[in-house]
């Protein structure tokens, strides 16, 4: 009774305090009710729990190390400047920032994207064809399994199949773009915001051949297949994770109005194409329809080039349909 | 049209930038009579950052040597403006020129690091935390890793994100309380204010005491 008071009282005291003493407050979407909210493990918990093999634990930290410094296989996995962690930040484990353990509890489930049934080892390798612009470690390898065992572990005590989940993905800004969102906008947005440190040029910056801040466009980017390059979860992510250390610092429609401009620049061909960017997009219009790819530029049309970047192919081996015959 | 006047416009004046700054970069060796002498008004720089620009910890005089020119002049104009305020420091360079804050700037960035000492190893839990706030964040309190920002080894990254590697832990510690207090205010787009704010006391020692057993390696490279 007392502590409840007490705590009444503080809540009471302390919000308009604090509200008014913070300079740059951590704005992220309030997590609606009823929803399952994770609480994932920390690498302290991992070295603690004795319950866990020793063997077990090495694998779980080398697939962490996979995660957070994915360049360490630049030119065999990866053929771009990102780790799996410059788009799941926190390590993959933060909320609002496309934390990964949901893929462990929700699949084998059916995907759109590629119509068919995935399992996690897929959903992995998408996020390597088309976000790292790269080709996944192979199916059952050992470091195919490290960057499972690490999935797995970050989503430990999470209830499978439940699908009511809070703070997956990146947020909340809805599917559709609002009218008035501009590349004019966008510029001065980013201008302001991000060339700081993802350059004027969107190429980021390296120190000593090391990546700091990862590009947002140009051939060490994700490529025009990933998830990323649709206008609507490039906002949503930005709004609630960008600029770093920021969140929810930008309005909703500067967030659009800079989605839309770093997602007008060219980047590396969709692994998908057909040679044709305008019949790449009617093909895969359910994952299109919310891009910029196929559609004219300043009298150009985005995507339609050969260029993959540094990545010697077009297409990697694992992306194939499954038929379950 | 419009647009295309203004693009060109705006190209022939990041021209004129470039070489403006190119024309005016600094002198080191006017920058060093700077260095010995002061502003014609306050103590040299000397007195306070040491011959070798090593700093000082017990004084709370950071080093310079080895930082970053453009980060350094920065500073100096933000004493001079007053979005960063010590009366200890600022009163010795409210003389100088742009020319001559350029000058001390680029002989500061040029001088050769010297592996300063540090007051007594702190406890292994303590750096532990500091290692851990500098190479992963407190994500439950929403801070990045201070090496997302100040690179790798947290030897800096080009004039924004200066090196914080071996530089001396009561000065590291202090800047993050100026922070926390208002008093230093002059970082681009609040983008070091708000993982300030978010520091706890014992993670501020213990990150500052972390940083300033980081070796020190000045590359110069991008
Ligand atoms: C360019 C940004 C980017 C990079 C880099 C990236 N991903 Fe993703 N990832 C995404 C997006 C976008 C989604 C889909 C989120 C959504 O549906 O809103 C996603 C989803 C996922 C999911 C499914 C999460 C869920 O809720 O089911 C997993 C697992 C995943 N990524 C793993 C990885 C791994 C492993 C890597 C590194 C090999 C990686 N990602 C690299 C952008 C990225
Ligand atoms: C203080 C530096 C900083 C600023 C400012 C910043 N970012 Fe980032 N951004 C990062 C870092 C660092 C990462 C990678 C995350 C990590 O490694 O922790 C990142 C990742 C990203 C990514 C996903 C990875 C990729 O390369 O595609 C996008 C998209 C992005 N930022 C967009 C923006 C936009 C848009 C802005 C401006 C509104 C912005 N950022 C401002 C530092 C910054
Ligand atoms: C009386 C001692 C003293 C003298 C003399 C002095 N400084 Fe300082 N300097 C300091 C102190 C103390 C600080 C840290 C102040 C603070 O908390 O901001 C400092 C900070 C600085 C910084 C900021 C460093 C950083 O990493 O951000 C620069 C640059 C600097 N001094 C340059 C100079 C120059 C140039 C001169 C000579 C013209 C000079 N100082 C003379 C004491 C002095
Ligand atoms: C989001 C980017 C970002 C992150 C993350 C970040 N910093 Fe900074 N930091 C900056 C910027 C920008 C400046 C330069 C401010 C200026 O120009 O005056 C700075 C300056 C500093 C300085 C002043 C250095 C000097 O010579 O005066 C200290 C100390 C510092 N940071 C400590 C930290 C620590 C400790 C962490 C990790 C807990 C950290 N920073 C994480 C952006 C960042």
């Amino acid at each position: 009774m007392k502590t409840t008071w007490y705590a009444m009282l503080l809540a009471l005291v302390a919000a308009p305090l604090q509200a008014q003493d913070v300079k740059v407050p951590v704005n992220l979407p309030p997590m609606p009710e009823g929803k399952y909210v994770h609480e994932a493990p920390t690498l302290e918990d991992l070295e603690a729990d004795e319950s866990i093999n020793p063997e077990l634990k090495k694998v779980i930290l080398k697939g962490r190390d996979m995660f957070i410094n994915t360049q360490q296989f630049r030119g065999e996995y990866v053929f771009n400047d990102l780790s799996c962690s410059s788009c799941h930040l926190g390590e993959g484990k933060l909320n609002w920032s496309g934390p990964v353990w949901p893929a462990v509890t929700t699949l084998p489930d059916f995907r759109g994207k590629n119509q068919h049934v995935n399992s996690l080892e897929e959903r992995i390798a998408g996020c390597f064809s088309f976000s790292m612009n790269g080709t996944p470690p192979e199916y059952g390898s050992d470091d195919m399994l490290a960057l499972a065992a690490y999935h797995q572990w970050v989503a430990t005590n999470a209830p499978v199949y439940e699908r009511n989940i809070g703070g997956r993905g990146f947020g909340h800004l809805g599917r559709e773009m609002p009218a008035d969102i501009s590349y004019e906008k966008g510029q001065v947005v980013y201008e302001a915001n991000c060339a700081i440190c993802h350059g004027e040029d969107g190429a980021g910056q390296k120190k000593d051949g090391q990546v700091v801040f990862p590009p947002l466009w140009g051939d060490g980017s994700y490529n025009w297949g990933a998830g990323m390059v649709r206008v609507y979860t490039a906002a949503s992510f930005i709004k609630n994770n960008m600029p770093l250390g920021k969140p929810g610092s930008l309005s909703d429609a500067d967030a659009w109005n800079v989605a839309l401009y770093i997602n007008s620049q060219e980047r590396p061909q969709d692994p998908r194409y057909t040679g044709d960017a305008k019949e790449t997009r009617e093909k895969y219009l359910n994952f299109h329809k919310y891009s910029m790819y196929g559609t004219e530029r300043d009298g150009r049309t985005l995507g339609q080039h050969d260029n993959t970047g540094s990545k010697p192919f077009l297409k990697p081996a694992a992306l194939k349909p499954r038929t379950f015959e | 049209m419009h647009r295309r006047l203004f693009r060109l416009a705006g190209g022939a004046l990041a021209a004129c930038l470039v070489s403006l700054s190119a024309q005016a970069a600094g002198d080191p060796e006017a920058g060093q009579q700077i260095v010995m002498k002061g502003d014609g008004q306050g103590a040299p720089c000397v007195a306070c950052h040491g011959l070798d620009g090593a700093g000082n910890d017990a004084g709370g005089f950071p080093r310079l040597a080895g930082m970053d020119a453009d980060y350094l002049a920065h500073q100096i104009r933000s004493y001079n403006d007053g979005s960063r305020v010590s009366p200890i420091m600022q009163p010795n360079v409210t003389k100088l020129s742009e020319q001559q804050i350029q000058d001390v700037a680029a002989y500061y960035a040029g001088q050769e690091v010297v592996a300063s000492t540090q007051p007594a190893e702190p406890d292994a839990a303590e750096m532990a935390l500091g290692r851990k706030l500098v190479e992963r964040g407190d994500w439950s309190a929403y801070i990045p890793s201070c090496d997302s920002c100040h690179g790798p080894g947290a030897l800096g990254v080009g004039a924004d994100f200066p090196m914080l590697a071996g530089q001396h832990p009561t000065y590291i510690a202090q800047q993050l309380r100026a922070w926390q207090a208002g008093t230093r205010h002059n970082d681009p787009n609040l983008l070091m204010t708000g993982v300030a704010e978010r520091l706890s006391d014992a993670q501020i020692d213990a990150v500052a005491a972390y940083l300033s057993r980081l070796p020190v390696t000045v590359s110069g490279g991008q």
